[in-house]
């Protein structure tokens, strides 16, 4: 059975404030060479599906030099590949508002591919998933609709999850919350579905002529009695990133050599675009903890706890922990700095002190010359 | 009709490499792995690129099939072209002959037929065993300029290293009146870099002569390069500075790696306006665990370090573990140095393995440079066992 995806890449922009001002959440720098929609479109690829359609709606222009032809991914076919659907409108509706509205606009996409089921994904999930499991796994319970979920903690109340599903022994989803925000464990969903690609068409007709624009509220928990939504639980890793907290610590988790390899290893591959770089020169002075550091980099000074970009120098003396530091940064000499998320570009003059703290990190916006 | 092109190059990239011992047991010279991420053939195909060369024919003859491989559709290198692009070119079976590429001229003739296809007014032959950084546009500019038949780059080499080299004197303005293979006594310190440009036409009459001819061995440096001078044609040679190094043997090859930590090295990979391509590793960056100790090194993604590095270069995918201690050495891909493990002054092939406890090479604490080890791909060496300084043990 032949899949197709397609990957929303601006849903949750807004929750991560100056990170993703000039660039959507898709093309978000993250751990080390990748960029978020590279963790979901590798395991699209290392699932076997050759035909992906990425959903934008503003700011894209990021995104568009990432993934350029596709290549990376093997995506530059002549039959099916990597399409980019940029927001299609006509008179005054011209951008869409959520993903019912998207999916309308790529409706013609969606009715010329050929592939029997669809995956939908959003790209604010690291984890590594094999969607030709789940798709058996869909087929077996013939479900309308699978929903891929992962057991999260919910701390407290503003830490608010999207989905939230309850589902009975069978697996059938019983209950839908939608913006929930009761602290305990919960089925939380990543964000990720399977369907028919022609019962898609055919929601998307019915949804529009209802005026129903949102995908979870109108449909997962609209019609969950009347259809039969199962739930997939990943039981692997899955770190979610929608604020900039949250961000910082899935690139920290990557620190873990479990998740490390998981991520990395378990499924194939994750690829990106290539920036032919040198390997990393190490000084004779350098001191490295815990770090995960990039192809490119110069390292004079110590890092510890890091995750270092392509292309990233620090000099001598410059001491940097606990920190983030985006391609081609440079870190001046003797520069002392904890808790930092630098952006693209980003330099920072000799002897500068800069500290964040551990639950509230100091971002500096691309290009800044601190 | 296609357009004429004005140059596409020719790639030597048939020679086994011998004297790399059990580097090339499996893959050809330019196939082997160079400066952590790259291989030997990288340098020279970059080289075309950067110099806005887009027809590039390489000649593969010994154990092509990782060196075909490698190079694909051209694809890392820009390569993959609708018109030109790089083609791998084998020896294949005429209708009256079965034959291997006799010689490097004689690999040349073998493929008039693909460089007739382009018809370039000039071809530009240079072998894939060098380690270098060369704009072969201006030397191109240079040849037509002057209105020469051939013109061969050289480079300046201390007179004491003159009489490994082919030497080119020449008179003050650059007319080459003699060639010496290996000179005894060198008369002058210009020493041919193996890279020719020649005018077609001109090219297709001595290789048509030359194969006539069967008393010739069929290669450049041999045969036609000498005919050409004593028929007096014009041949210029041009003169090159910058790094040049032929990586042809394990000494060499280290030395060549170990120049690119010294950072004055003329060598500089990182530049933006002639990169070196390579084709790429899909893995994640490098991790460095807590007791990880790194210096002046050059480390490249995918390696996990939990031990000591110091004036290596370390190639992707390596894992040296806890308390092993590398230094002054080469790690291919895939190298693994296991717990307490010491590696020093040596070369450890693809995938290669020294096991917990074992010691290669030269022992630590001596001052003046050792011996070189080397380690063949896929090597084991078990655990506790001592691999001596200068040997060289193959995959078993």
């Amino acid at each position: 059975m032949k899949m197709m995806g397609i990957i929303f890449s601006n849903i949750y922009d807004e929750h991560l404030g100056e990170i993703t001002k000039e660039r959507t959440l898709a093309s978000l720098p993250f751990g080390g060479r990748y960029r978020l929609v590279d963790f979901v479109l590798s395991n699209m690829v290392n699932s076997g599906i050759t035909n992906v359609g990425v959903i934008t709606k503003s700011n894209y222009q990021s995104l568009m030099d990432h993934l350029g032809n596709g290549q990376e991914w093997d995506l530059d076919r002549k039959i099916d590949g990597l399409f980019i659907l940029p927001p299609f409108g006509t008179g005054q509706k011209s951008v869409y508002k959520d993903k019912i509205e998207a999916l309308w606009g790529a409706k013609r996409y969606l009715e010329r591919s050929d592939e029997d089921y669809v995956v939908m994904s959003d790209s604010n999930i690291i984890c590594s998933v094999d969607y030709s499991e789940i798709l058996s796994y869909h087929i077996k319970n013939d479900a309308d609709i699978t929903i891929v979920t992962h057991k999260e903690q919910i701390e407290n109340k503003t830490d608010v999850k999207g989905v939230v599903v309850k589902s009975d022994t069978s697996g059938r989803v019983i209950d839908v919350m939608v913006n929930f925000n009761q602290p305990g464990i919960s089925l939380c969903g990543l964000g990720m579905y399977i369907l028919k690609r022609e019962r898609l068409i055919e929601i998307l007709d019915e949804a529009t002529s209802y005026n129903q624009i949102d995908f979870e509220r109108d449909i997962i928990q609209g019609k969950y009695k009347q259809m039969k939504i199962m739930n997939y639980e990943h039981m692997g890793v899955a770190l979610r990133i929608d604020s900039v907290q949250r961000y910082f610590e899935a690139n920290m988790a990557l620190l873990d050599k479990k998740t490390r390899d998981e991520i990395f290893y378990e499924n194939g591959y994750v690829y990106t675009k290539i920036r032919d770089e040198v390997p990393t020169n190490y000084g004779s002075e350098c001191k490295i903890k815990n770090s995960l550091i990039a192809d490119g980099c110069t390292i004079c000074g110590t890092v510890e706890n890091c995750i270092l970009f392509r292309g990233v120098t620090v000099s001598e003396g410059a001491k940097v922990k606990n920190s983030i530091l985006m391609q081609d940064t440079i870190i001046g000499k003797n520069v002392k700095m904890e808790y930092i998320i630098a952006d693209k570009e980003v330099k920072i003059s000799d002897d500068r002190l800069l500290m964040g703290a551990p639950k509230h990190q100091m971002i500096i916006s691309k290009g800044k010359i601190v | 009709m296609q357009k004429k092109k004005k140059c596409i190059a020719m790639l030597l990239a048939g020679g086994q490499g011998s004297r790399l011992g059990v580097l090339t047991k499996s893959i050809a010279k330019p196939a082997v792995h160079f400066g952590g991420k790259y291989r030997i053939i990288d340098f020279t195909l970059s080289n075309c690129v950067n110099s806005g060369i887009d027809t590039v024919g390489v000649l593969t003859q010994y154990k092509p099939m990782e060196l075909n491989e490698y190079i694909g559709n051209g694809q890392p290198w820009g390569l993959d072209r609708n018109r030109g692009g790089v083609h791998i070119l084998q020896p294949f079976t005429k209708i009256k002959s079965k034959e291997w590429y006799k010689g490097t001229a004689n690999a040349i003739y073998q493929n008039m037929q693909f460089i007739d296809r382009y018809n370039p007014k000039h071809v530009l032959v240079l072998s894939g065993d060098h380690i270098y950084k060369m704009d072969y546009s201006k030397m191109l500019e240079e040849h037509e300029n002057k209105n020469a038949d051939c013109t061969i780059a050289v480079i300046d080499v201390p007179l004491s290293e003159a009489s490994r080299f082919g030497i080119m004197n020449a008179t003050d303005d650059g007319r080459i009146y003699e060639f010496e293979e290996k000179p005894k006594e060198p008369k002058s310190t210009k020493a041919s870099m193996g890279v020719y440009i020649f005018r077609y036409d001109v090219l297709k009459k001595y290789l048509t002569q030359d194969n006539a001819d069967e008393n010739s061995d069929n290669d450049f440096g041999k045969n036609i390069i000498p005919k050409m001078l004593a028929d007096g044609l014009n041949m210029l040679a041009y003169s090159f500075k910058g790094y040049w190094k032929d990586v042809g043997t394990i000494e060499s090859l280290w030395e060549a790696n170990m120049d690119l930590l010294s950072g004055d090295s003329a060598l500089s990979l990182d530049d933006n306006e002639s990169r070196v391509y390579a084709r790429n590793y899909d893995c994640p960056p490098t991790y460095f665990y807590d007791g990880s100790k790194i210096c002046a090194s050059m480390i490249t993604k995918g390696c996990e370090i939990y031990g000591t590095v110091e004036n290596s270069v370390i190639s992707s995918e390596c894992i040296i573990l806890d308390g092993a201690v590398v230094k002054n050495s080469i790690l291919f891909p895939g190298t693994v140095v296991e717990k307490g493990a010491e590696v020093n002054y040596a070369i450890l092939g693809e995938n290669s393995k020294v096991g917990a406890g074992a010691h290669v090479g030269e022992p630590f604490g001596a001052e003046k440079k050792g011996k070189i080890t080397v380690l063949g791909s896929g090597y084991v060496l078990d655990c506790g066992e001592v691999a001596k300084a200068g040997e060289m043990l193959g995959a078993r």
